[in-house]
């Protein structure tokens, strides 16, 4: 394995993230200052210049560096780069609600950095090893933020919880990979492709079953049913920051991992892994959408919510076309937007000692605050679909891809669950704007969060006005 | 050209949003600026853009500048045509909006929601301009519902008032109906040439225009008809044609500067704005045609009528608006496109001078509306007294005012239509001269003169409003005088609307009229030997006579003819059909639909018996999510068997 200084150049987003959340522990050691100020500026100065980086060292043609473990190419610039952005609001509506609860720590903000640090690997695997480190960077991190709130019995459970499945899951995909390893003798996603296409002993059986295995770990990540129990339960065991964080970026990184495994190692294996992503699109649809009528608790409700969008961003992977892959891109953004924007307006709603989980402490919010009842319908219009907000593009590309491949009925299950879908959406509106509010006390948001929070929301109606200026990103 | 049109539309709409988000950090009189100066901006640009196209006679400007979406080769886009017709129709709006905006200031000085108020008339505005400039049919529409929608709004200001929330919601209904015609038509329009773009679909008519279609049973029908008619209906209900004009009158609940500003000068005009711009849609129908025709004189003549009895000040000018809309709509059924838009703009200066000056004389009388508690105003009220007299000079179409250019070229282009209906059509607006200038003359008499206001209280207080009423009444008066005469050529006779209107050579009332147009003078001198202008003058007498030198008189006519005047007060019964045919049948037809379709067939089998099912499925789903490690655990093994099995069974 030759190893080139230079090539180092080509992973710049990476090292910045690292050494920014190194810098962000060691800051928090030196400054003792109560409010954080420190520790919180070098987190977004570490995304800015990431991102930064990102930009600048992206475009061009791919290129693969250290032994063919990484890969830097279109699709890992546009996710990169959305992730990144996004992730600047996310900090600072989490900034917001920990603040609230008097959580307000540095370990938030290492955990969160280390944990996007583990997507951008993901997002930039070129092989089964650097995807495994990438995803358990991200997957430690994160069951350590569930259990971030010491105190909480419900954290403690959700993290156990989150933990053991999670490392259930992590073994049924390192027994895929070793499978597959053991098929084809390669660990890189190129080698393992060209492995396929020179076998031509038409036994693959062993693949086959490592592959059944790969997609299963990746459905876990997802949340895909049946893989998805996890989801509510840790959703809303979690506080609401950190909610905010499992359930929004870690979907780019997941699309990116499908991409890389099934749209580039296997894809010619297309005729063998798209029906297992169609039962669990139509599951995960199905069951999303039905059981969200049925909760009480909006993170429980969102946590079904997005097990439905995942069995759409499924549609997109499965249609193994270009334009589907690219709309499974733009779905997978288009719901980290959206979902970062709704947790952010929980975050907003909170205030100390009060935290607002249950749908009806929405009720009357428009008379509360109107334009956090606003941004809150634009995304929950955005997240049922209905135009012009950026939601009803991205179901419209992931149905126009099923379309080309010529499955109409796959198309005609979605729209169907996304009508029942619609309803409980339309209810937060409901709730919002036409009931009386339960409580009267004013709510109280932080400047930057209240800017963000509208910049998000008009965010969602601005790029449902204009949608090329997103999915023109979406490159593969 | 394009940032122009951009700043000219959206200027308003920044206005609006400011005014009406940030309310409450830019206070009363942030709102009132941020509006005015927004419109200020649109009008000044909009001058600029007449000159463009008036006088340096610049080509067309059609370009589209936000595609929003293309399907199926329908194109969903926001674009610009701008033309000479757009550019009269954005002058006239903005120059109206802005002085009412000014006479706001004043009207609502004393008011709740004033904020609220100048959002609304500057997001109405822009929903005009947006209409006004469209080149495409799906902007057209979006323009069409934004001016219902605030129309809607502001009719229901004061929504602590039953009367007033009953009038939006009927404002509401009843466009409506118009509306779903209007959409109706652009549907078929979409269908049959599969475009919604102007210069797409006008060029596309011609090798349309002998479709046959089917629509039920074998009969068949001309597709241009159709179209056309369906069309009409939409700019039936916003122009309040007979008989979807009931909601109109209703409409003066709102504050006086919205009926005068939508309910008179600019929103109601948008259907003889749109059926113009049609033209070559509407040309190609004679049978749409003989119906507006008919549609817009039956609505000039009757509406006058009930004119005569009103007492409020507001509604008597409403249904004068009505009528002036009759005498529009009729000149466009007559193919005299040109009239109808050239009374669209005289009618829109001087109809919004006279609901302003109502709206000043209501001031002054402590919103007293009824003009039988008022007379002798003119002492107190010197420029509200002047202006107002020379807006009802302007209505009845006295000599040299801008009215009478404008009424009487209606009034002869008719008279030489020759379609169906259009002799009915011509005496019914000849006769409407008299009702005009009949009802017109009472108000100002029982207004300004004679002896003064009975109540003494109210007496006392009379006084002149201030200046940002009254420098609205006059700058509003300078065209309600002069704007006939200078336009009168170039408008009618002359090519200011050459390229934009289409009229088949034998349907050219206009160019017939044109060859004996020799100057506004000439116009003048023949028409004062006509039967209009005697009628008008007979009009202004009998008022005279009636209302100022032998009150008694009327009285006695009105004892006398009895059967008539409870007729016309109550409005040929139109309300009441409507309340008991349609509002009650709906209601009826609604509960058996509620009852038999609803409860039992919708709610019970298809939504309650889905939703049941659903409820159920979700609570057992629910149940799998038992919260216990091992359950989910298990359920991803059995997943994983599942999709294992589903690879070694295949």
């Amino acid at each position: 394995m030759e190893f080139d200084n230079s090539q180092l150049m080509t992973m710049l987003p990476e090292i910045v993230m690292l050494t920014g959340a190194l810098l962000v522990l060691l800051v928090d050691l030196m400054v003792r200052d109560s409010d954080r100020m420190w520790p919180y500026a070098l987190t977004l100065g570490t995304l800015l210049a990431a991102f930064a980086a990102a930009v600048s060292v992206g475009g061009g043609s791919s290129e693969i560096i250290l032994g063919g473990n990484y890969v830097r190419d279109a699709m890992g610039d546009s996710l990169k780069g959305a992730l990144l952005l996004i992730a600047i609001p996310l900090f600072i509506y989490a900034r917001e609600g920990l603040r609230k609860m008097d959580e307000w720590r540095t370990e938030y903000l290492t955990l969160g950095l280390f944990s996007i640090l583990g997507m951008m690997i993901m997002i930039s695997a070129n092989g089964f090893i650097a995807l495994y480190l990438g995803l358990e960077l991200l997957t430690l991190s994160l069951y350590a933020l569930v259990a971030y709130c010491r105190d909480s019995s419900k954290g403690a459970e959700a993290a156990m919880k989150y933990f053991v499945l999670g490392a259930l899951a992590s073994g049924l995909l390192l027994y895929g990979i070793s499978m597959i390893y053991g098929a084809t003798g390669k660990i890189d996603f190129p080698g393992i492709m060209q492995q396929i296409a020179a076998d031509n002993t038409g036994d693959n059986t062993i693949f086959v079953f490592g592959m059944v295995f790969v997609v299963i770990g990746i459905a876990f990540k997802f949340g895909a049913v049946p893989f998805h129990m996890w989801m509510p339960d840790v959703y809303q065991g979690s506080s609401t920051p950190v909610t905010l964080l499992i359930g929004s970026l870690p979907k780019i990184a997941a699309v990116a991992i499908a991409l890389r495994v099934l749209a580039g190692a296997m894809e010619s294996l297309h005729q063998d892994w798209y029906m297992m992503l169609v039962i669990l699109a139509i599951l995960s649809m199905a069951l999303g959408n039905i059981v969200a009528i049925a909760q009480q608790n909006i993170k429980r409700m969102l946590a079904y919510s997005t097990i439905s969008h995942v069995g759409f961003i499924f549609l997109g992977i499965l249609s193994g076309t270009d334009e589907g892959y690219r709309a499974a891109m733009f779905y997978a953004v288009v719901y980290a937007l959206m979902a970062v924007g709704a947790f952010g307006i929980l975050i907003a709603l909170d205030r100390k000692g009060v935290v607002v989980d249950q749908l009806h402490q929405l009720k009357g919010l428009n008379d509360r605050h109107p334009w956090l009842a606003l941004t809150m319908l634009l995304i929950m219009f955005s997240m049922a679909g209905v135009p012009p907000t950026v939601g009803f593009w991205a179901k419209l590309f992931v149905l126009e891809a099923v379309v080309s491949i010529d499955m109409w009925w796959l198309a005609v299950i979605a729209v169907f669950f996304s009508i029942i879908g619609a309803f409980y959406y339309i209810r937060v509106v409901k709730f919002m704007y036409f009931d009386k509010p339960i409580d009267d006390e004013p709510v109280v948001v932080g400047g930057a969060a209240q800017t963000m929070l509208a910049v998000n929301g008009l965010a969602v109606l601005l790029f449902g006005l204009f949608p090329v200026l997103v999915f023109g990103l979406m490159k593969l | 050209m394009q940032a122009i049109l951009l700043t000219l539309v959206l200027a308003p709409l920044f206005g609006a949003v400011v005014a009406g988000l940030w309310r409450n950090q830019v206070g009363r009189s942030g709102a009132h600026w941020v509006t005015i100066i927004g419109v200020g901006i649109s009008f000044a640009l909009s001058l600029y853009v007449l000159k463009l196209y008036v006088v340096d006679a610049q080509p067309v400007y059609n370009e589209a500048v936000y595609t929003w979406m293309v399907s199926d080769g329908l194109r969903f886009e926001i674009g610009f045509l701008i033309d000479n017709l757009t550019a009269m129709m954005m002058a006239v709006v903005t120059f109206v909006s802005l002085m009412v905006h000014i006479y706001t200031v004043g009207y609502m000085h004393d008011e709740d929601g004033y904020e609220r108020f100048f959002s609304y008339i500057a997001l109405f505005t822009f929903s005009m301009l947006m209409l006004v400039s469209a080149n495409n049919f799906l902007q057209l529409f979006f323009g069409w519902e934004a001016v219902g929608l605030v129309s809607y709004l502001l009719i229901g200001f004061y929504f602590k008032k039953e009367s007033a929330i009953f009038a939006n919601m009927k404002a509401f209904l009843v466009n409506r109906v118009g509306d779903f015609g209007f959409i109706l038509g652009i549907a078929a329009i979409a269908m049959y040439f599969n475009s919604l773009d102007y210069v797409e679909v006008f060029s596309k008519a011609g090798s349309l225009a002998d479709t046959q279609i089917q629509i039920w049973g074998d009969t068949s029908w001309s597709l241009m008809t159709v179209i056309c008619v369906l069309l009409f209906i939409g700019a039936m209900g916003k122009s309040a044609q007979m008989p979807l004009h009931i909601w109109l009158p209703d409409s003066m609940e709102g504050p006086t500067p919205i009926s005068a500003l939508i309910h008179a000068a600019t929103m109601v005009t948008a259907g003889i704005f749109m059926v113009s711009r049609m033209s070559p849609l509407f040309e190609l129908s004679e049978t749409a045609l003989s119906f507006v025709l008919i549609v817009g004189a039956t609505t000039a003549f009757f509406t006058g009528l009930i004119g005569i009895v009103q007492n409020d000040i507001k509604r008597v000018v409403a249904y004068s608006t009505l009528s002036q809309l009759g005498y529009m709509i009729a000149a466009l059924g007559a193919s005299a496109y040109a009239a109808g838009l050239f009374h669209l703009m005289t009618h829109a200066f001087f109809k919004a001078l006279l609901f302003l000056a109502a709206g000043s004389v209501i001031i002054g009388m402590h919103h007293d509306q009824d003009i039988r508690n008022m007379g002798g105003i003119r002492k107190y009220m010197k420029i509200t007294w002047i202006t107002s007299l020379l807006g009802t000079l302007a209505l009845i179409g006295f000599p040299f005012f801008s009215g009478f250019f404008s009424k009487d070229a209606i009034i002869e282009a008719v008279g030489h239509a020759d379609r169906f209906g259009s002799h009915y059509a011509h005496w019914l607006l000849v006769a409407g001269v008299f009702v005009t200038a009949l009802y017109s003359f009472r108000m100002y008499f029982l207004v300004f003169h004679g002896k003064g206001p009975r109540d003494e209280h109210a007496k006392a207080h009379l006084h002149e409003s201030p200046w940002v009423i009254t420098v609205p009444l006059v700058l509003l008066a300078i065209p309600s005088v002069f704007i006939g005469w200078y336009t009168i050529g170039p408008m009618l006779f002359g090519d200011f609307f050459k390229g934009v209107l289409y009229v088949a050579p034998q349907n050219d009332v206009l160019a017939q009229l044109g060859e004996h147009f020799h100057g506004p003078l000439a116009f003048v001198m023949h028409g004062v030997q006509g039967l209009p202008f005697i009628l008008a003058m007979s009009g202004l007498l009998v008022a005279f006579v009636l209302f100022l030198l032998k009150p008694k008189w009327a009285f006695d006519l009105r004892v006398r003819f009895d059967w008539l005047y409870t007729i016309l007060d109550k409005k040929y019964w139109m309300d009441e059909i409507f309340q008991t045919v349609f509002a009650k049948g709906s209601v009826l037809l609604g509960k058996v639909l509620w009852k038999g379709g609803d409860q039992f067939l919708i709610d019970g089998v298809a939504v309650n018996g889905s939703a049941h099912s659903v409820g159920v499925l979700a609570s057992a789903m629910r149940r799998l999510q038992n919260g216990l490690i091992n359950t989910y655990a298990m359920a991803m093994i059995l997943g994983l068997l599942g999709l294992v099995g589903w690879f070694v069974f295949k």
